[in-house]
């Protein structure tokens, strides 16, 4: 049947054509979409690294020599080792009472979990600040009690507590709406306990996204900079964290000590990107073992 | 009728969830919040008012927000078209491009603003093409530019892209056998599905500008009238112990904060809505 | 495990899911609830289980009354419509978890557990699955995994909610004959949610037929079926004619089987409602009788074993289904157009109130 095959030969070609695009459009699309992310994330990647080492590998490790470059690097692992586990009980504890729960006020409680996204982080370290500082309210009180937080170590996790607040939170909250509570209530049904409950099945069920929450908390608590700013009073090698050894280095003019330091953060945001990819992978391929036996 | 703050569940663990979450962000969030307003009001309004419609705080806020909207504007546009090439168009590399669109969120910010002011200078790898063509972009509001457009780069992207990949090939295939041309199609069907989220994400993308800070002092130049942007103006008055003038501020940025909250929320409102319609 | 449900009343906010229900299981047994969606049986089914608390009445097992008791204090099994299997545990482990989860006294030794473990899955027949992940089975057989779990913990009552609902119309009817089986086999009282009649007539011992949060009848499979006791009960299980308007004489079926009378085409008075299944209409080429009906042929459809013929009335213009073997049409050569009487084998009449 002739008439039938031309047919059809005329509905493939509609078909390539009409639902995508001419590929000189196509590839001039992709084009431009890598031009602005090559000018926008991929040059500044990569000159992070090559000013890093723009005086060779020895002049790379030479500017972790230095006392206070350690010291900023254990402040901010210190800072970090508090703040992260902390955010995760919370970000833990919140998804749970929203996603396995109904109750009254729940979205609006939803929202004030975003508030610290929302708010400039000079904001962020400012109210610690008016709380905490010499003239704030309980700036006289501290400081008769001979207790530090702002300029001090309480203030810097305070701060990066409040900036990081949200971000387990918000990868475990819409995660756990998805997955419902029938494994949760088929559990309780055959004689589990709430803990054994949240141990044997709800943890393993959400490990990845908790794991991604906290890889991403933990790179947020790490690199914050500007509410730190705000309360760390920049006191070399004992109130600098690394991103506010990066800026004093830089604006000293010693760069290639400031991009070395940088160079370790960036990695942690490589691998933040990284683990992001892995964990997404991970849900699409479960998604798709599902998938094809779901008859409904 | 039964009326119920919670509705019964044989799961356990309300209470002290809840009770530990409100607790939580009631210390760490919404107590200190709520000192800054306590703040304020031991300002007169005369001196709320003058403090807040300084010259110089007036030009950070023009500053400020006008680089964040054209900054804004920049990422709706190529936002959109990069959402636009990652769901639609396979090529090689494709997954590792999808992976770095993220990284303004995992970059520290101080990291990104060295960065960049190193790329931009005039000895830098742009730099010092655009210098001899009269482009000043190191020190400058451009530069500011610049920065808060990198930081809000991934916000419309990331809203795009699932609206597009949910997005029904059939509803495409019948505009075509209806008779329209791609172009049409594009248009008519398309665009007007991914408009509540390009402005959710332009949205997100200003919000998250007009508060940045790490990435613009570096490449900024600060100078005061030209290019200080309002949350180095907060610092200044900080160090110099100008409380009330930092809080002063302040207020003026949260309460700008919460407004587009306000509006993200119903832009999100609406394009759920949208797509629940279906 | 007998089973008392004494007046239960639900609501969601100002919705009343279940009015003033009552219901009463002996031992052993296989009831069904079945209705629509909406009608409250699954909501019923989970106060059962204690999964939700009923806002009135009460809930008495093995006459205890269970009504504020936790629901491990009740020894229910609970199969989920979406199986709710642990998708990260192996089908083993799915079938042991609780007797992994009892305390360590009664816990039995690991041994105990996977020898038991391994009894259920030859019970329904998934030995061969015992290391698989849920995401690797089948729809019919992670349902069997998730009674296999239920069973575990030797429930005294099984409750199943919608156990096949997601499952397609094959393997349904394979599995609600197996369940069957298995119920012969193990007598556990078990209630089973369906809104399937097929899988209700089929499968169980007796039916409850749910509407709007009432019951609104009880009875064997052939009770509810053959003398369904009200108008929704008619209409929910299988296909009906209706026809609005007095009957002259006030006649029934019982008296005359033999057809010899009127169907009504009166449409003023509705008063009453008269039900004719369409495998209960006789279809005649000739009147043999004044009261029949005179119809003409709209539409036949020949699909599967029986003929279904679409009738126009000819003097109310109503629409009347009939179904006939494949001989009897044959018999009557029916072409559209044709004109034919129609007369009910049987038929029931109930009162609707004048509104």
């Amino acid at each position: 049947m002739p008439a039938d095959i031309a047919l059809r030969a005329k509905g493939t070609t509609w078909k390539v054509s009409l639902t995508t695009e001419h590929p000189l459009v196509r590839w001039g699309f992709i084009a431009l979409a890598l031009g602005y992310l090559t000018l926008f994330l991929f040059i500044p990647l990569v000159a992070v690294f090559a000013e890093a080492l723009k005086n060779g590998l020895s002049g790379y490790v030479v500017s972790f020599m230095d006392e206070d470059a350690l010291a900023a690097i254990r402040l901010t692992l210190l800072a970090a080792s508090l703040a992260v586990p902390l955010n995760t009980a919370f970000g833990i504890a919140i998804a749970w009472a929203v996603s396995k729960f109904e109750f009254v006020g729940k979205q609006v409680l939803i929202t004030i979990i975003d508030i610290p996204l929302a708010v400039s982080p000079v904001i962020a370290g400012l109210i610690y600040v008016l709380l905490f500082g010499l003239q704030g309210w309980l700036g006289p009180w501290l400081s008769e009690h001979d207790i530090k937080i702002i300029f001090a170590l309480p203030g810097i996790v305070l701060a990066t507590l409040f900036v990081t607040v949200p971000f387990v939170a918000r990868e475990l909250i819409p995660f756990m709406q998805s997955q419902g509570r029938e494994e949760e209530e088929a559990a309780i049904t055959l004689g589990a306990s709430g803990w054994q409950t949240f141990i044997r099945v709800t943890l393993p069920n959400i490990k990845w996204s908790l794991l991604y929450g906290v890889i991403l908390c933990n790179a947020r608590a790490m690199g914050e900079f500007g509410a730190v700013s705000v309360v760390s009073g920049h006191i070399r090698g004992l109130t600098n964290t690394m991103p506010l050894h990066v800026e004093i280095l830089y604006n000293e003019y010693n760069a290639v000590a400031a991009f070395a330091v940088a160079s370790l953060l960036t990695l942690l945001a490589i691998v933040t990107l990284a683990a992001k990819s892995i964990v997404e992978h991970k849900y699409v391929s479960v998604e798709a073992a599902e998938e094809p036996l779901k008859t409904h | 009728m039964s009326f119920a703050l919670k509705q019964p569940s044989v799961l356990p663990g309300f209470g002290l969830t809840l009770g530990f979450s409100l607790f939580y962000l009631s210390l760490i969030v919404l107590i200190p919040l709520s000192g800054m307003f306590i703040k304020t009001s031991t300002l007169t309004w005369a001196q709320f008012w003058e403090t807040v419609t300084q010259p110089r705080a007036i030009a950070s806020y023009q500053l400020t927000f006008g680089a964040s909207l054209i900054g804004a504007l920049i990422n709706g546009l190529f936002g959109s078209l990069v959402a636009w090439v990652l769901v639609r168009y396979r090529f090689p590399g494709r997954s590792f491009v999808d992976a770095l669109v993220d990284l303004p969120f995992a970059l520290p910010t101080a990291v990104a603003g060295i960065a960049l002011t190193a790329i931009y200078s005039s000895n830098g790898w742009l730099g010092r093409h655009l210098e001899p063509l009269g482009i000043k972009v190191a020190f400058t509001p451009l530069g500011v530019l610049v920065a808060l457009t990198f930081i809000g780069l991934p916000f419309v992207v990331r809203t795009v892209q699932p609206v597009l990949q949910a997005l029904d090939k059939e509803a495409e295939e019948a505009a075509i056998t209806l008779g329209a041309n791609r172009w049409q199609t594009v248009r008519a069907v398309i665009l007007p599905e991914l408009w509540p989220a390009i402005f959710t994400g332009m949205a997100m993308a200003f919000a998250r500008a007009v508060g940045e800070y790490g990435s613009v002092i570096f490449i900024a130049g600060n100078m005061p009238l030209k290019s200080e942007i309002t949350p180095l103006l907060i610092m200044t008055k900080l160090e110099q112990y100008d409380y009330a003038g930092a809080t002063a501020l302040g207020v003026v940025m949260l309460v700008v904060s919460f407004v587009l909250s306000l509006l993200i929320n119903l832009l999100q409102w609406w394009s759920s809505d949208r797509r629940e319609t279906h | 495990m007998s089973i008392r449900v004494d007046h239960i009343t639900k609501r969601f906010g100002t919705f009343t899911v279940l009015n003033d229900v009552s219901l009463d299981v002996p031992s052993g047994e296989l009831i069904a609830l079945l209705g629509p969606s909406g009608c409250g049986k699954t909501t019923l089914l989970r106060i059962l289980a204690g999964l939700e608390q009923p806002d009135q009445g009460r809930i008495v097992l093995n006459d205890v009354e269970v009504t504020d008791r936790h629901i491990s204090e009740r020894h229910v099994g609970f199969v989920f419509q979406h199986y709710a299997l642990f998708r990260h545990m192996t089908v083993a482990d799915n079938v042991a978890f609780g007797l992994k989860v009892l305390p360590r006294a009664q816990r039995p030794s690991a041994e105990r557990i996977h020898k038991k473990v391994h009894e259920l899955l030859a019970l329904v027949q998934l030995q061969a699955m015992a290391n698989r992940y849920p995401t690797q089975l089948s729809g019919g057989q992670r349902q069997r995994v998730a009674l296999a779990r239920a069973l575990a913990v030797e429930p005294k009552l099984l409750l199943l909610d919608e156990p096949f609902g997601a499952l397609d119309a094959k393997v349904r009817k394979e599995l609600r004959r197996w369940l069957r089986r298995l119920h012969d086999e193990l007598h556990i009282t078990s209630i089973l949610v369906t809104h399937d009649q097929e899988e209700a007539l089929e499968a169980s011992d007796r039916v409850v037929v749910m509407h709007q949060g009432q019951i609104e009848q009880i009875g064997t499979p052939d009770e509810v079926y053959e003398q369904p006791a009200t108008p929704f009960v008619y209409h929910f299980l299988g296909d009906v004619n209706v026809f609005h308007g007095r009957i002259p004489h006030d006649r029934s079926a019982q008296e005359h089987p033999n057809g010899e009378f009127a169907l009504p085409e009166d449409l003023e008075d509705e008063h009453e409602v008269t039900f004719v299944r369409p495998h209960d209409l006789e279809l005649s080429r000739h009147r043999t009788n004044t009261s029949q009906l005179e119809a003409s042929v709209r539409y036949v459809l020949t699909a599967g074993s029986r003929v279904r013929v679409e009738l126009l009335a000819v003097h109310s213009s109503q629409t009347i289904e009939v179904e006939l073997t494949k001989e009897r049409y044959r018999e009557l050569e029916l072409r559209q157009g044709d004109v034919v009487f129609v007369h009910p084998r049987q038929l029931q009449v109930f009162r609707v109130p004048s509104s």
